[in-house]
């Protein structure tokens, strides 16, 4: 770089900051414009891949059946009352599936981060197995164990501890043991990974200074794990929202959520519109939660940094 | 080398023009249907005996409905020349122009219930819906009508109905209330879902597939069930506890049609007559529970008189039956869909 404006000094004649100045610009504006070159392939991929398709969704939720623009298909979750009802079941269950992820997650990532390589490694195999076999089998799975007469009911009722069996499946708490136990691994894997690389002289550094091991972990390792645990958050939670195999199978039919809704929807009418319509209302409310999220998180991450 | 390897083009080019030929002369179709052990049927039913008589090869595909069809049809690319969709799709199909007319000069309509003979689809097979109860719960003395399936306090247990075909659920909400099988249809489905309203709270699980239906009864997870009578049998076969009988089932037909712009028209049109005609109709039960919808499959002598009971479209069982309206569905599915969905999940 300064060989090319050295370069263009020697030609302009005489040096001076305004033509400095200004050949630097060039240069990087011509480096940008050969950065933009360089990602135009992949930004058009994108383009055609995601934006076109979303575009053509929303396009296509406009028409109604006789193809007519119309707001018929949005119009149809406030009249019809089970839509709102989905809606509101869909993030219930979000919410509470990642809150048990959470729970469960964070204590067994700790543990994998705080375990010496090789049994950390042999424990993170028990973490990975499940996440390889098909969601299908793992559902039936629950369905073995949970049901009336499944393997849980028996045994309690063997054992004397219960009289009646309990109702686990084809309800609601069947549908959260099943996804959360499904979508464990996609918040255990983020937050292992970003807790493995939190630097243990700070924490050590906190100890010599006079923290016990409760205020290290509350003041020095949890926010360092932060971006780790928010990232896992959002996976699991966007993965809940268009959750369909788990609950159609483990919920008896009584919890319907978003994408049961769409299949059913899409069928049900003869324009894609009707289906189309409910894409949209979840992507908007997504996007719009993940906005907050980083709003939220986003914010504590970056304090997390600049005290760093 | 220029010239051996023209030399070699040209021969391989002849080579593809004579495999083709008979290809061309022969025709090959692809047919559609719902995949499993009644596909297996239809294939040994109808598709081999029609592929060997015509001298075509019939290739298989399997199809979700009506939104395949539509994708197909809609997006100009159009694979199956025949597939196969339930009565109220075919009837929905046919108002939106989805499919090709058929010739009736070529298929022999007669033995078919007009009710199924449309200007472009055709009746192809029966599925029942029953009321199946488990025998260790209620002995022989469990719950035969739906009145009784509905009477909570007779027969206390736990239930299930179908969540997903509400034409159905609704079909045996009115038959609940005491309406006779003549009378069900056109159905009053603000008088059903009232029926649908009593019972709601006392239903464990609203089935959304055949296999989850047949797991609910299978795993005692419910004591009595709406089922489809093929996954009745089959749980019989297996040697569950369970008994069912066709009286107040609800009869649903299976149609076929010719996507609009299908490859092979004429080809497709000669294999349908062919799948429906008397003899090959006759076929079916000898592999599955599903019915054949031509009548006069029952005096081919094809079928064994003992296995007459067990066929949901036997003269003796249709009687006991209600037939589900298409053309009534087609025109009130949406509506009624909608408001059994708000209902069943309040």
């Amino acid at each position: 770089m300064s060989a090319q404006t050295a370069l263009m000094q020697q030609k302009a004649g005489r040096p001076g900051p305004d033509l400095n100045t200004q050949a630097l610009h060039m240069d990087a504006r011509r480096e940008s414009l050969r950065l933009l070159a360089l990602l135009s392939p992949s930004l058009l991929l994108v383009f055609a891949i995601i934006i076109v398709p979303i575009g053509w969704l929303f396009w296509l939720s406009l028409f109604d059946e006789a193809g007519a623009l119309s707001a018929a298909n949005y119009a149809r979750f406030f009249e019809q009352a089970s839509y709102i009802k989905t809606f509101i079941t869909t993030f219930k269950v979000a919410f509470i599936v990642t809150g048990a992820c959470v729970l469960l997650g964070y204590p067994l990532a700790y543990m994998l981060s705080q375990l010496p390589r090789r049994a950390a490694s042999i424990c993170l195999i028990f973490v990975i197995l499940p996440f390889w076999t098909s969601v299908l089998v793992r559902t039936y799975a629950w369905l073995v164990i949970l049901q009336r007469k499944g393997l849980i009911n028996s045994w309690l009722i063997d054992l004397g501890v219960i009289s009646q069996p309990l109702s686990l499946a084809n309800n609601f708490s069947g549908v959260v043991i099943g996804m959360t136990h499904i979508l464990l691994p996609f918040l255990v894997l983020p937050l292992y990974a970003s807790m493995k690389t939190i630097d243990t002289d700070c924490l050590r550094a906190g100890m010599n200074l006079g923290a016990g091991p409760a205020a290290t972990f509350r003041q020095i390792f949890f926010p360092l794990s932060l971006p780790g645990l928010a990232s896992g958050v959002v996976i699991v939670f966007v993965l809940c929202l268009g959750f369909f195999v788990t609950p159609a199978l483990m919920g008896g039919g009584k919890v319907i959520m978003w994408a049961m809704r769409m299949e059913q929807t899409t069928s049900l009418y003869s324009n894609w519109g009707a289906g189309a319509a409910l894409g949209v209302v979840l992507l908007v409310v997504t996007l719009a939660l993940l906005g907050l999220f980083q709003w939220l998180l986003g914010a504590r991450a970056t304090g997390v940094w600049s005290s760093r | 080398m220029n010239r051996t390897r023209s030399a070699s083009i040209v021969a391989m080019a002849g080579l593809m023009a004579s495999l083709a030929a008979p290809a061309m002369a022969g025709d090959t179709i692809t047919v559609a249907s719902w995949g499993g052990t009644y596909q297996e049927a239809q294939t040994k039913a109808f598709f081999k005996p029609t592929a060997d008589a015509l001298g075509i090869t019939i290739k298989e595909d399997t199809t979700n409905g009506l939104d395949d069809v539509r994708l197909q049809v809609t997006g100009n690319a159009v694979k199956w020349d025949i597939t196969e969709l339930g009565a109220d799709e075919c009837a929905r199909g046919s108002k939106e122009g989805l499919f090709e007319k058929l010739d009736y000069g070529i298929i022999d309509k007669s033995g078919i219930n007009p009710k199924l003979v449309h200007d472009d689809w055709v009746g192809i097979s029966y599925t029942s819906v029953v009321l199946i109860y488990r025998t260790d719960v209620f002995g022989d003395k469990g719950p035969k009508t739906w009145a009784d399936f509905w009477n909570v306090e007779k027969f206390p247990g736990r239930r299930a109905l179908s969540g997903s075909q509400a034409t159905e659920t609704l079909s045996v909400a009115a038959l609940a209330e005491g309406i006779p099988i003549d009378k069900v249809y056109p159905v009053d489905i603000d008088g059903a879902l009232k029926s649908v309203d009593k019972i709601r709270g006392h239903i464990d699980a609203w089935w959304t597939s055949g296999a989850q239906a047949m797991q609910l009864v299978k795993d005692g997870e419910v004591d009595m069930a709406s089922i489809w009578n093929g996954r009745a049998g089959t749980l019989k076969k297996e040697g569950a506890p369970v008994s069912f009988s066709f009286d107040q089932g609800v009869l649903t037909a299976d149609c076929m049609v010719i996507p609009k712009g299908a490859k092979n028209k004429e080809a497709a049109m000669k294999a349908l007559a062919m799948f429906v005609s008397p003899q090959l109709q006759a076929n079916l039960p000898l592999y599955v529970d599903n019915g054949p919808v031509n009548e006069k499959a029952f005096e081919t002598g094809k079928i064994p008189q003992d296995r007459l009971k067990d066929i949901n479209s036997a003269p003796e069982n249709v009687k006991k039956q209600v037939l589900q309206d298409a053309e009534f569905w087609r025109d009130n599915l949406v509506e009624a869909t909608e408001k059994f969905n708000n209902l069943i999940q309040q």
